[in-house]
């Protein structure tokens, strides 16, 4: 009988969670005139709903923007919070707690205590309207969880294996590139997985930072979008489901990476 | 006699030996710096030099463009003094509520009864549950908006249950936005609490159990005096990290209501915004983007003091 009920209370959440997602997909395939789509599915699914949506809000150009901030964002962030995490793991002078302090202070950190000067200050440097405007804040702001995550990392090796190293007269770097680094693949690949998410999704930077349609990123696109074609109900869970599919086939193969970086990412 | 006379040079020499290896060392223990300059670097220069400067500016009244007054507090007096402003930090306030309270109620009673009957179906679920995590925020508004609309899904669902008087427009409802717009956060949240309450659970030592059956207590009581204790730690994460999600909310309200109907949903985020773009009031907005960030801080401070094992 409990498990009946646990099992009943599962599924009933897991069905809460898939509702929205079922509901948008069939009022994308309903036909483009209808203002107020039901919860039926259409009896013959409009899929040129999907081309319409995509070329009314230029999609292609919105993922692609997306695209190069991620693929721009990932390889920089990982590199200097590998090199970082390494730094605190080895770090025996008193001024690491400090600098763990000012790394905490980040995780809490709101995005909207930093936006108005990065931008004004991405205006005066000229970078305002541009990729990097969005590319370099995101790599600091995610520096405090990569660097942490990746410190984890190096202090759950064995010592053992710092001190073989040394023993054999390896430099910090000779040690970290060919001892440590090959142990680190799968703390990287998640770290990168999450870094890729977090930048693809992003809204308030990309919203206030990119504000030229040309190079907005495809949530900012999405935010515009409903302002413009609000009502058209269809079209705009077209333009949704649009931008939600690279990341959820991102999830959908990589979710052990996923599940298991916001789980332990957030305890650590 | 002349051992003696040479020894005390035997130990000068010694002496500069180690000071010279003493201060290699020391040279020795700067190197790990030099590999936390660069992500510092970038971290210092996006992330807390501006953070300052918003601060900075926040005692100055600035328009964006022309020249800048010395005001000192008065943009903070503002915000006190301003309904618009005081709601979007009582709002922010208020989210707490949908996003940590609720999904982390939910998720210890749900854990709790998962934890005792294993299932294979496991996980798929927490596949699904996991989902609303790695969504965009935005889309996740606009899918709600829809569902809210005064024709949408769940007005029909509720016409369809005999339940059509209660049907309204819910986001232009001064009673009802709120709610609406906050129960999103407890869709957000929920499976993250329940996943990581429930990863805690595996974790609880089983003789506390043994031990609490021994002394005649029931589910519930076990629940209150070994599960909720034992997942301390669990917990203070989840409202850590569901807390600074509810204060720092702003792509779901920013889609779904702009902060309306009046200030019924509004957010800090969604202020600054428009005192930057709309009003021209940039000290202003920093100073409530300050007190935000200090106020999330000082939340975060007071929970990990509470939850901290002792």
């Amino acid at each position: 009988m409990t498990r009946f009920l646990t099992r009943g209370a599962l599924v009933l959440a897991a069905a809460t969670v898939l509702f929205p997602f079922l509901a948008i997909l069939s009022a994308a395939l309903q036909p483009p005139s209808t203002l107020s789509p039901g919860l039926a599915w259409p009896s013959s699914p409009h899929w040129e709903n999907f081309a319409t949506a995509w070329t009314t809000a230029g999609f292609g150009s919105l993922l692609s923007s997306s695209a190069i901030v991620a693929f721009g964002v990932v390889p920089i962030a990982l590199v200097m919070a590998t090199l970082a995490g390494y730094g605190l793991a080895m770090c025996t002078l008193r001024i690491k707690g400090p600098l763990f302090a000012l790394l905490m202070l980040g995780l809490a950190l709101p995005f909207e205590a930093i936006v108005i000067p990065l931008y004004y200050d991405m205006r005066s440097f000229d970078l305002l309207n541009s990729h990097w405007a969005l590319i370099l804040p995101l790599i600091g702001a995610f520096m405090p969880f990569g660097v942490f995550w990746m410190r984890a990392h190096f202090e759950s090796l064995p010592r053992e294996l710092v001190e073989a190293a040394e023993m054999d007269g390896a430099s910090h770097w000779r040690t970290l590139v060919s001892v440590l680094l090959p142990t680190a693949r799968p703390a990287l690949t998640t770290l990168g997985l999450l870094n890729f998410m977090w930048a693809w999704n992003h809204f308030l930077l990309a919203l206030i930072l990119i504000q030229d349609p040309a190079k907005r990123t495809a949530p900012a696109g999405l935010g515009k979008f409903v302002q413009q074609f609000g009502k058209n109900i269809p079209l705009l869970s077209a333009g949704t489901i649009i931008v939600i599919t690279p990341i959820v086939l991102l999830y959908l193969f990589f979710q052990r990476h996923f599940i298991k970086g916001i789980l332990q990412g957030a305890v650590k | 006699m002349a051992e003696t006379a040479y020894a005390p040079r035997r130990m000068a020499v010694s002496r500069a030996g180690t000071a010279t290896r003493r201060r290699r060392r020391q040279a020795h223990r700067l190197v790990p710096l030099l590999y936390v300059a660069p992500g510092f670097l970038f971290y210092l220069t996006f992330v807390i030099a501006p953070w300052l400067q918003s601060v900075w500016i926040s005692l100055w009244e600035w328009n964006g463009v022309g020249v800048a007054t010395w005001v000192g507090l008065d943009n903070y007096a503002e915000i006190l003094a301003e309904p618009a402003l005081r709601a979007a930090l009582l709002n922010a306030f208020g989210f707490i509520v949908f996003y940590t309270v609720i999904p982390i109620v939910l998720g210890l009673v749900l854990a709790a009864v998962v934890a005792a009957t294993p299932w294979r179906a496991m996980p798929v679920i927490r596949t699904v549950l996991f989902l609303p995590q790695i969504l965009p925020l935005v889309a996740v508004g606009v899918v709600w908006k829809w569902i809210y609309s005064e024709d949408g899904p769940l007005n029909q669902l509720l016409g369809a249950v005999g339940l059509g008087d209660f049907a309204r427009a819910w986001l232009g409802d001064f009673t009802w936005a709120f709610p609406a717009v906050g129960l999103i956060g407890s869709w957000v949240s929920t499976g993250l609490c329940f996943l990581l309450l429930l990863s805690g659970i595996g974790r609880i030592d089983q003789s506390l159990y043994e031990a609490a059956k021994m002394d005649g207590c029931g589910p519930v009581r076990e629940f209150w005096h070994v599960t909720v204790p034992s997942l301390r730690r669990e917990i203070g994460v989840a409202a850590t990290v569901t807390i600074i999600a509810a204060l720092a909310g702003f792509d779901i309200v920013y889609v779904m209501t702009g902060g309306g109907p009046g200030h019924a949903t509004t957010v800090p985020g969604v202020q600054v915004y428009e005192l930057v773009f709309t009003a021209g009031r940039v000290g202003t907005a920093c100073a409530l983007a300050t007190v935000l960030s200090v106020l999330t801080c000082a939340v975060m401070y007071g929970i990990n003091r509470l939850t901290k094992e002792r």
